[in-house]
């Protein structure tokens, strides 16, 4: 056992401290080590002074205090089985809180190591069979890791295409090709059948293989294969046609018999070209018997696992080129980007079990997981020093479960990016460049947020380090976290704040701003009054928009808050009063016809934006008779207003307007959140309860406010209701991708296919 | 200017009444009982090709029209396929003296040359066993021959042909698999031959209809392991292929094919497989050193698969319950062969019979599921892989039966590798 090795402890076991339930997968070169924590870290909480002490308190609005919060974490790290020793002993040593007696173990080298574990940890293996943790881990990072599911094509212009998580993950087929091959058929969470297997595996590749070429490492054999050419040793169609079969349509290209060659020939075979034949003799035969399977229980989803697949790019490659030929394109070959993890992952739940971590919807950490490819040396030249072997996954209890938007036309086939960055290489490198000359700023407000707090900046400068390797091995790796976009770049690094204890780091600013809008309000509901119903209806949309210039995010509107503090709402609306409108559509036809029932409205920036742009508006659809419900981040990200504040938002405002203050008595008004915490929407992760009060609210008009949620996200959501999109182009070069200037005005009003153009209170969401 | 005997052959003999082995009905029957000429042959000799002879025909005219439709000796069948060159031959025995004494020298040495040998060459063989004596084919009774050769020797059979003067026969060859597209130019400049190109798939549906049709006495054509998951009471037994649709028929030659036969002409290839006979040969000749087939058969039935591959029972100690997996199935083919010491340990022999059996069940659980997609329950497995090759019989048998709960039968046929050589002969005497 090598026991030289230095743990970097901090960044791999991390919050051992609090770690139980252990559960351990030990496979044939890899094992699998996956716990649960509980993570303390800093929250931003807003509260309403207290009536008494108001008076004795600043003029501020509200008190902003930073909490402890402690929230649940999985943690999962692989590691090759030559450390597992090692780090038996440093979690024995860090381990101090725990109340656990057991550990769950599955996989081939569970038996072998038992002795080992239970002497060292002290714990009792308790053995969880590997079938049934494999698909258990299969559903749950199906369920909750977004672009979960890959298809790999070798020679398109990004390898990895990922899938949208399905509404519904069932039915599906999982190929584990291991030592040997098992095909199992699952159709819900606890039903599932073995339903075939063959013998010919990655042991067969691997056994046979080392007897052919003399090499006794699996990646060695693959390695060899990636440079040998099959058609010395294969016999081919044309080899025996001198051409194509053509009344079959076989190509001459075909293999008419694996080896075949090496049968007749008198001559030495290079190792390089037996390996690759006999790669691909194993993987066409697993595709052809998975297409059989696959056909004969009608299944078009068939996922393929296991270490003869696990990060290797050159069998992803030989199974799909199999399974597009044996069914023509009909079925996919997919792979999973935690394909390693899914046996510890269900083996932790089976332990889990009494917690039922399934009611509970779990969200990948950007900043603590390692990402796809992290250990494979062929992809990642720029290897890790210190956790080189080490890949580990986290993942975070979302406070709340996620569902899709009940009003998505199609939940299957939606998408919330607008651009896929893995594919779009010229985007790509102009997001990431964004970002990280973004970075500065970000790192001297994260430190401007904790004034009191002496550790702040080196904590920053830890933040700074972490995000800007992220987006390093994002521009080498775009596909390490699934589809690479500006959602989950803005996602990356509020994970990564988070992580170093900067919560909110504009929490101050939204504070501030606010307060000087409230200050505005009444004035600004007054003369919306004084015009008339055709000049309001414009004014409203105007000031929506006007408001949405306010956004820290965005850095042409940053600079100008930075430099010019007195930077208003009415220049903001004289910056937008030359701007073309790049998607438009007369506002009077959204509130001409009869009321809608219920507007549900997803707010963007908090002060001027909310307070004078959205509320004013939302008073409008008030006193139409519309019921709103307001949906806000559940967390902070940048300047957006989260639910925590909107609630005493609201509160003041309805303290001085009675429009408002009746709305809310009369819940006609509802205030909810939306499970977020990042400045993009994804409609398919909402908080149960908004797609509960949607539903029952017979919503029929979303509106979507602001650059993140209707431009990088949900410019091209269909919904089945009415739809509003309003956002200003606060960037200049996606203002240029999209054919307009900075400043440039989205409006897009959309009525489904079939539906009334004007609201109709008959609509009824399914 | 040779020309072959029967075509100056006035005396019509009702040969077509005499057959020592009667097909079992015509229909079934894809020789030249269903006399319907509509090659150019009998086009050129002025016959209308719409001219329909139905069963009632007089015996007289059927003679007529099976005498002048029938090509000239010699009659052949070829398929050349990756690995080997079938062959089959029709000798006649009932050639009357008139005929004997017109029959040119170069046919005559032909047949002599074929019929008194059972070994041609260096590789060339006649499986004596496997010939079909008193057979009447078109019209005439003789003796159907089997011989087989590798296809790299085909230079050499070519340069006999051009030695023995076989183009001046002026016969048509027939022949079918991959080779007669591949060597077609060879056989023309190297033999001065035109090959008649025929498809395999067609040919060998031909073959085997046909084949099983004639056989009556003797040895059964078709046969069945009886018991086959009881190794101390498996035995082989006929079978009887009646009413043989819907059918699945496996050839497993270099490579395999699987159709899908639902009547002589109606058939699909449902699928195919590269791990076949040419990769277990080509596989033991890298792993043991062999070189023949026979030799790897040998090794392999002397050697033990368990030390090479790993079982269920390696991994789960016995049976995996959870899922019905018996213990000694075989989760992994060649998983010993992972850890350095078993890869030390084990003997040739051993490895023979592991590729024997991977590739004997891996063409088994393609076929079980091709089986159930297709619906079919009775599987035919052909080709020469499974030639003296009981062993890997036994377990298609054994494999179809278990995995099957006894819904699948797996049938055999004697001729294994020759129907698509057969199919070609009767294309010769009665073109489709």
């Amino acid at each position: 056992m090598d026991k030289s090795i230095t743990l970097p402890p901090d960044e791999i076991f991390r919050n051992l401290e609090n770690a139980k339930r252990f559960a351990i997968d030990i496979g044939g070169s890899l094992t699998k080590l996956a716990y649960y924590s509980t993570v303390q870290h800093k929250v931003a909480k807003v509260r309403s002074f207290d009536k008494a002490t108001k008076e004795a308190a600043s003029d501020k609005l509200y008190e902003i205090s930073v909490q402890e919060e402690v929230t649940a974490r999985l943690h999962f790290i692989k590691f090759e089985n030559a450390y597992i020793e090692t780090c038996l002993d440093f979690i024995k040593d860090h381990l101090v809180n725990t109340e656990t007696k057991v550990i769950k173990a599955t996989g081939g080298g569970a038996h072998k190591f038992k002795e080992l574990i239970e002497r060292k940890l002290g714990l009792k293996v308790d053995k969880e069979d590997e079938m049934t943790c494999l698909i258990k881990g299969c559903n749950f990072v199906l369920r909750n890791i977004p672009h979960e599911a890959f298809v790999y094509a070798k020679h398109a212009d990004s390898e990895f295409r990922f899938q949208t998580t399905q509404p519904d993950i069932f039915p599906y087929l999982l190929v584990n090709i291991g030592s040997g091959v098992s095909i199992v058929k699952v159709e819900s969470e606890d039903k599932f059948e073995r339903i075939g297997g063959s013998s010919i595996g990655g042991g067969t590749f691997w056994g046979l293989g080392a007897l052919l070429t003399k090499t006794k490492r699996f990646d060695e054999l693959l390695q060899l294969a990636s440079k040998g050419q099959h058609t010395s040793v294969d016999m081919l169609v044309k080899d025996i046609y001198g051409g194509s079969y053509g009344s079959l349509g076989l190509t001459g290209d075909l293999i008419a018999s694996s080896f075949g060659k090496s049968a007749t020939a008198d001559k030495e075979f290079s190792k390089e070209d037996m390996a690759k034949s006999l790669l691909h003799m194993i993987s066409n035969d697993i595709g052809q018997l998975a297409c059989l399977y696959a056909k004969l229980h009608n299944l078009s989803r068939v996922y393929f696992g296991g270490f003869f697949i696990r990060g290797h790019p050159v069998t992803m490659h030989t199974i799909t080129y199999s399974i597009n030929f044996f069914t023509k394109g009909e079925v996919q070959a997919l792979f999973l980007r935690h394909e390693g993890y899914l046996g510890a992952i269900g083996a932790f739940l089976k332990g889990a079990e009494e917690d039922n971590p399934n009611q509970y919807s779990w969200g990948e950490n950007y900043a603590g997981s390692s990402g796809l490819m992290s250990v494979s040396p062929d992809m990642n030249p720029m290897q890790r020093a210190r956790s080189g072997t080490f890949d580990m996954l986290e993942m975070d209890r979302l406070e709340r479960q996620l569902v899709n938007l009940p009003l998505l036309q199609d939940p299957s086939s939606y998408i919330p990016d607008t651009m896929d960055l893995t594919e779009d290489a010229l985007a790509r490198e102009y997001w990431l460049y964004c970002f990280e000359e973004a970075l500065d700023g970000v790192v001297k407000r994260a430190v401007a947020s904790q004034p009191d707090m002496p550790e702040a900046a080196e904590r920053a400068e830890k933040f700074r380090q972490k995000y800007r390797h992220k987006l390093q091995t994002l521009r080498h790796q775009p596909f390490a976290y699934g589809s690479l976009t500006v959602r989950s770049l803005l996602d990356t690094r509020e994970h990564c704040l988070n992580e170093f204890n900067f919560p909110d780091p504009y929490s101050k600013i939204k504070q501030n701003e606010n307060d000087i809008a409230l200050k505005y309000y009444q004035k600004a509901v007054k003369s919306l009054e004084e015009l008339s119903w055709e000049e309001r209806q414009f004014a409203l949309v105007r000031g929506v928009l006007a408001g949405n210039v306010f956004d820290w995010g965005a850095k042409a509107v940053s600079d100008v808050l930075e430099s010019d503090p007195e930077f208003g709402f009415e220049q903001a609306k004289r910056q937008l009063e030359g701007s073309k409108c790049l998607k438009t559509t007369h506002p009077g036809f959204l509130l001409q016809g009869p009321p809608h029932k219920c507007a549900l409205f997803f707010v963007d920036n908090s002060g001027v934006d909310i307070i004078l742009g959205v509320i004013p508006f939302v008073r409008e659809l008030l006193s139409r008779g519309t019921e709103v419900v307001l949906a806000s981040n559940s967390g902070p990200a940048l300047n957006d207003v989260t639910n925590g504040e909107l609630q005493i938002l609201t509160e003041r405002i309805a303290a001085m307007d009675p429009v408002i203050q009746a709305g809310l008595r009369e819940d006609r008004l509802t205030l909810v959140q939306s499970g977020s915490s990042s400045p993009c929407l994804d409609l398919s992760r909402l908080d149960k309860v908004l797609a509960q009060v949607v539903r029952e609210r017979q919503t029929d008009l979303v509106i979507i406010e602001g650059m993140g949620r209707a431009i990088h996200t949900n410019y091209y959501a269909m919904l089945s209701c009415e739809s509003l999109k309003m956002a200003v182009i606060k960037n200049s070069w996606l203002a240029d991708r999209l054919g307009g200037k900075l400043f440039s005005v989205v409006f897009k009003y959309e009525v489904p296919a079939g539906k009334p153009s004007q609201g109709s209170a008959a609509v009824t969401p399914s | 200017m040779a020309f072959n005997g029967h075509q100056r052959e006035d005396e019509g003999i009702d040969e077509d009444e005499t057959p020592t082995k009667q097909p079992r009905s015509e229909k079934e029957m894809p020789g030249c009982f269903k006399t319907e000429p509509h090659n150019e042959a009998s086009a050129s000799a002025g016959r209308s090709t719409s001219e329909r002879r139905t069963s009632n025909s007089t015996m007289r005219h059927r003679a007529d029209s099976v005498k002048k439709t029938r090509p000239p000796f010699p009659w052949f069948g070829m398929d050349i396929g990756g690995t080997l060159v079938k062959l089959v031959y029709f000798e006649p025995k009932d050639i009357t003296a008139e005929e004997e004494q017109e029959e040119v020298e170069n046919l005559k040495s032909i047949r002599r040359y074929l019929t008194s040998n059972t070994a041609y060459g260096k590789t060339g063989i006649r499986d004596v066993h496997l010939e079909l004596q008193d057979l009447t084919l078109c019209g005439r009774t003789g003796n159907l021959h089997f011989i087989r050769f590798p296809t790299h020797d085909l230079p050499a059979f070519l340069q006999m042909g051009r030695n023995k003067h076989f183009s001046s026969l002026h016969t048509t060859l027939c022949a079918t698999g991959g080779g007669a597209y591949k060597f077609e130019s060879d056989f023309r400049t190297m033999a001065d031959l035109q090959l008649h190109k025929l498809d395999e798939l067609d040919c060998l549906i031909r073959g085997v209809l046909y084949i099983d049709s004639v056989m009556s006495s003797g040895p059964s054509e078709c046969y069945y392991f009886e018991n086959p998951t009881d190794p101390d009471h498996c035995v082989q037994k006929p079978y009887t292929l009646e009413n043989p649709y819907p059918l699945l028929l496996v050839n497993i030659g270099s490579g395999v094919s699987i159709l899908a036969v639902y009547s002589e002409s109606n058939y699909k290839r449902v699928t195919g497989t590269s791990l076949g006979g040419g990769t277990f040969l080509g596989l033991c000749c890298l792993l043991t050193g062999c070189s023949t087939f026979e030799e790897a058969l040998e090794m392999a039935s002397q050697g033990e698969s368990t030390r090479v591959d790993k079982l269920v029972r390696d991994i789960y100690g016995g049976d995996y319950e959870r899922f019905g997996l018996p213990g000694w199935a075989v989760a992994s083919s060649f998983g010993n062969m992972m850890s350095k010491e078993k890869r030390e340990s084990v003997s040739k022999e051993d490895l023979a019979r592991a590729t024997l059996v991977t590739i004997t069940n891996n063409i088994g659980s393609i076929t079980r599921m091709c089986a159930l997609n297709e619906n079919i329950e009775r599987v035919v497995f052909v080709g020469n892989f499974l030639r003296v090759n009981t062993l890997s019989m036994k377990l298609l048998a054994y494999a179809m039966d278990y995995w099957s709960k006894g819904q699948l039968k797996a049938l055999f046929l004697r001729h294994e590798g020759y129907f698509g050589a057969v199919g070609a002969l009767l294309e010769l005497l009665h073109p489709s």
